[in-house]
């Protein structure tokens, strides 16, 4: 049998078919229907530390509690999520989650987690009881521009140093102490700047309850924010980012979990993408430079007459190979292509060519 | 020669090879995101071989490094597959079933042995012969990666025919995992040459020469079009300097900045009667501008960029453009508006759907494919088409055989002497992107970086006695700057580089030379020769 071979399973009574090298939780998510996890990041893998997707197996007459996410799939597995004692045992263990740090609605809205499962847990078992406050953490003192951490929210799942170390291959981070005294650390004075630190961010979108955050996101603003779907402004690599908005300015950027960069990004696109078109030096008016060779403000309408005289002044004394346009590539395709059919088809020239050699 | 210049394969088969083969790119710097890729392939059991003169970051996870000197790529190509060819480790049925010219390729490599190459390449004859067994053994999952390491010099498009001459050896076109890779250096530097914004090809690569593609595009566009070839980047700028550029129109490009020899560069632009700048700064290009069209940053745009890997992707905007700025879409219509040659197509959708029109490239993406499934890979002949992981699959897409080029090595074209004794190259770091002028107002950024730096080597920091950030002068043959030096074991000995980001301080393209590739004229940006004086 191969691995990719398919298995018949059965999840909350419904029938699939899936590859033998699947684990549990892939059936579960197969089969739409969902289990919580919190230290589960699909880029990293199974990791099994939180016990959260707990579920309950029946296979051969003998029923087991299995971990979801590191469990393989077998033939003729009966799989129950949602058991009484199961819904019992996670909302408890959120219980004692949530008793050991400080969590609040705030902070776990404004995780970059596209799909937050810790907070998705918390709303779908609603947990009550909680034991005393622990002391607070001690605070960190980090002055890098771009990361803030607060140990008071960490619950230790792992799933930055895990992110950092096996999917960035950065090293930058690792967790020191243990038990309730655990917390992240970079090596030697916990001090970002002096690590191997290469700021990607990809610690902060994978946690879940904001113990890791981004200085740089605004946000806390009480304001209506839309998220759109669009693509980094730096090198060729093309990686999916969501810059989000208030309608008049861009507050900050997410990664795209959805594009096939899967969530990935660097220093540029986490933390570099937006500042500049929000900047005050950006260009607002058509300029015109006057004799004394400085720049006046001048409407559209004149510009476009400029140019049209500039350009007919061109065409008809020189011809038009007197005329050169540069396209760029930093602006859409389709402004490209609007550009060098102008040239060609208005115009009558074939000199046109954009930067692809400097 | 093969194809155009893009990935034959995908970002995500790195992960898949047997062997990567990553060459003139210091990919952690300039593609961190596709370096993770490499990285994953590693840890799924690749070789990495790294070549590199520069000793990168990425040499951390390679399994072989080979620090090969500045500008010597051809023959270490060459000698390479002279050893796979003389000890018959190629893919002969591929060769003989999809390949051309191999009888050529096999006597033309016969001087190039390991012993012969090994010495200009300043390389152990063992480097040669265990990156030729290791390649052919990975293939037909072999990956050569390279970026303009391999391309920024006068023999670029030879290098690059001398990697193409490997792929095909051993087999690696048209395979998964495999291929020949140029990873490209901006956003949208892909869909740009798609759009037929080059001066010998029309929209998705047709080239104006080949017959009947003029007689085509004048029925699509019902318009009489130009027969001549255009000038290029490189070429026009001379043409203004001789006077016979009368009117320049520049959309978002820093050239005073981002083009070698910088004082060349200026002067040329300065010589145009008349000349337009459509961008969202006023960069130093802008300033030398008579008139500036204020434009849209690609939060505000709407349309696609194409990536590396052909993938056509929608760029959506976020906010509307500030002040009385338009977007580039905006202002491109109303030039056609302004001529009384209104644009039919006005909205990007429609532009879109009538530029896929006219190539089989993209005839099969519309916008409405591109909401439901994401990003899409050309070539996508038809709407059914699921768009190309891997190009050449069944044959070359020339539709021909893949042909071997032989190739002979050339040196730089300004080698080092007794005056101008170091080599520099340029290029870029992680936290710094091309001219600076989107980094360079990121908050936080001058943390990371705050000012440019010559790095060096430290035995040749030791030798003129220049310590770390010491203010040094480095002068080349057509000018010079002062900035700081750190000393590094990533430049090797006798070699020095430096970025671009920081033009206000620090004119690096002052220093750059005017040679260029003398095929696609590509500046050479990897090599020219300079010399150093400590200043203090």
């Amino acid at each position: 049998m191969l691995k990719t071979d398919l298995i018949k399973i059965q999840v909350n009574g419904t029938p699939i078919s899936i590859p033998q090298d699947k684990r549990v939780l892939d059936a579960i998510n197969l089969s739409e229907q969902k289990v919580p996890t919190l230290c589960f990041d699909e880029r990293i893998g199974p990791q099994g530390t939180c016990r959260m997707c707990l579920v309950e197996v029946k296979l051969k007459q003998q029923v087991s509690y299995v971990a979801s996410c590191t469990a393989m799939v077998e033939e003729n597995m009966e799989v129950f999520t949602h058991s009484d004692s199961l819904i019992e045992y996670r909302k408890t263990l959120l219980e004692l989650t949530l008793s050991e740090i400080k969590w609040d609605q705030k902070s776990m809205d404004n995780t970059t987690l596209t799909n937050n499962e810790f907070k998705m847990a918390v709303e779908e078992y609603k947990p009550t009881n909680f034991f005393p406050k622990l002391q607070p953490r001690e605070k960190v003192k980090d002055e890098n521009p771009f990361i803030s951490r607060d140990y008071d929210k960490c619950i230790a799942c792992y799933r930055c140093t895990n992110i950092c170390n096996d999917w960035e291959q950065a090293s930058a981070i690792t967790i020191d102490g243990r038990g309730q005294d655990s917390k992240i650390f970079s090596f030697f004075d916990n001090k970002l700047m002096n690590s191997n630190c290469t700021f990607c961010g990809q610690c902060i979108n994978t946690c879940p309850t904001g113990a890791l955050s981004n200085k740089k996101l605004e946000l806390d603003k009480p304001v209506e924010k839309t998220k759109t779907k669009t693509v980094c402004p730096y090198c060729g690599v093309g990686c999916g980012i969501e810059l989000i908005s208030d309608g008049k300015k861009v507050l900050g950027a997410t990664p795209d979990f959805s594009a096939p960069s899967k969530g990935s990004l660097c220093v540029k696109g986490q933390f570099a993408s937006w500042d500049f078109v929000n900047s005050k030096e950006r260009l607002t008016d058509p300029l015109l430079k006057n004799k004394h060779g400085e720049f006046e403000k001048i409407s559209w309408e004149k510009a476009l007459d400029t140019f049209r005289e500039k350009l007919k002044g061109s065409i008809d004394n020189y011809g038009p190979d007197s005329t050169v346009w540069w396209a760029s590539a930093r602006v859409v395709t389709e402004s490209n292509y609007l550009l060098q059919k102008f040239a060609r088809t208005v115009v009558g020239t074939n000199n046109i060519d954009n930067c692809s050699r400097t | 020669m093969v194809g155009r210049g893009a990935m034959t394969n995908s970002i995500e088969e790195l992960t898949g090879s047997k062997l990567l083969l990553v060459t003139g790119s210091n990919t952690t710097e300039t593609h961190p995101v596709i370096s993770l890729r490499m990285k994953k392939a590693v840890k799924n059991g690749a070789k990495l071989i790294v070549i590199d003169p520069r000793k990168i970051e990425l040499t951390k996870w390679a399994s072989r490094y080979i620090q090969i000197r500045i500008g010597t790529d051809i023959p270490f190509y060459n000698a390479v597959a002279n050893y796979i060819i003389e000890n018959k480790l190629y893919d002969k049925e591929y060769v003989d079933t999809r390949t051309r010219g191999f009888e050529e390729l096999k006597k033309h490599l016969e001087r190039y042995t390991p012993e012969y190459s090994a010495k200009i390449c300043g390389v152990s004859v063992d480097d040669i012969i265990y990156t030729a067994k290791e390649y052919a053994a990975a293939s037909p999952k072999a990956a050569v990666c390279y970026t303009v390491g391999i391309t920024e010099h006068s023999c670029g498009t030879h290098n690059v025919q001398a990697l193409a001459n490997l792929g095909m050896l051993c087999g690696n076109f048209g395979r998964p995992n495999a291929g020949i890779n140029p990873l490209r250096g901006q956003n949208n530097v892909q869909g740009t040459s798609d759009s037929g914004s080059l001066p010998t090809d029309l929209p998705g690569y047709q080239k104006i020469e080949a017959p009947g593609i003029v007689e085509k595009f004048e029925k699509i566009w019902d318009a009489e079009l130009p027969r001549k070839r255009g000038l290029t980047k490189i070429s026009a700028m001379d043409q203004m300097i001789k006077g016979k550029v009368k009117f320049l129109y520049v959309v978002g490009e820093n050239t005073v900045v981002s083009d070698p020899n910088a004082n060349h560069a200026e002067h040329a632009l300065k010589s145009v009667d008349f000349m337009i700048v459509q961008d969202i700064f006023m960069t130093e290009t802008a300033k030398l501008a008579d008139l500036v069209l204020p434009a849209s940053s690609f939060a505000e745009a709407d349309g696609t960029f194409a990536n590396t890997e052909r993938r056509i992707q929608r760029v959506r905007p976020s906010i509307s453009t500030p002040g009385n700025a338009k977007t580039d879409v905006e202002i491109l219509l109303s030039l056609f508006k302004v001529m009384g040659r209104k644009h039919k197509a006005e909205k990007p959708a429609d532009i879109w759907a009538e530029m896929s029109s006219t190539s089989p490239l993209f005839s099969g993406i519309s916008y409405e494919r591109l909401e439901n499934e994401g990003g899409i890979q050309w070539p996508c002949p038809e709407f059914s088409h699921p768009g190309t992981p891997y190009l050449h699959k069944n044959q070359m897409e020339s539709g021909e055989a893949g042909i071997f080029s032989p190739v002979d090595h050339i040196e730089p074209a300004e080698p080092t002497d007794d005056e101008f004794p170091f080599t520099l190259s340029t290029g870029r770091r992680r936290s710094t992107y091309h001219t600076g002028t989107q980094t360079g107002k990121a908050k936080g950024f001058d943390k990371l970086i705050d000012q440019e730096f010559v790095e060096i080597n430290p035995k040749d920091a030791q030798e003129l006695k220049i310590d770390e950030l010491d203010v040094i002068k480095v002068e080349s043959r057509r000018g010079s700057v002062e900035v700081k030096a750190r000393i590094s074991d990533k430049s090797p000995v006798g070699a020095v580089f430096m970025s671009f980001a920081f033009p206000e301080t620090t004119r690096t393209n002052n220093l750059t030379s005017d040679a260029v590739d003398f095929i696609t004229e590509t500046p050479e940006y990897k090599a020219c020769a300079v010399k150093l004086s400590l200043i203090r």
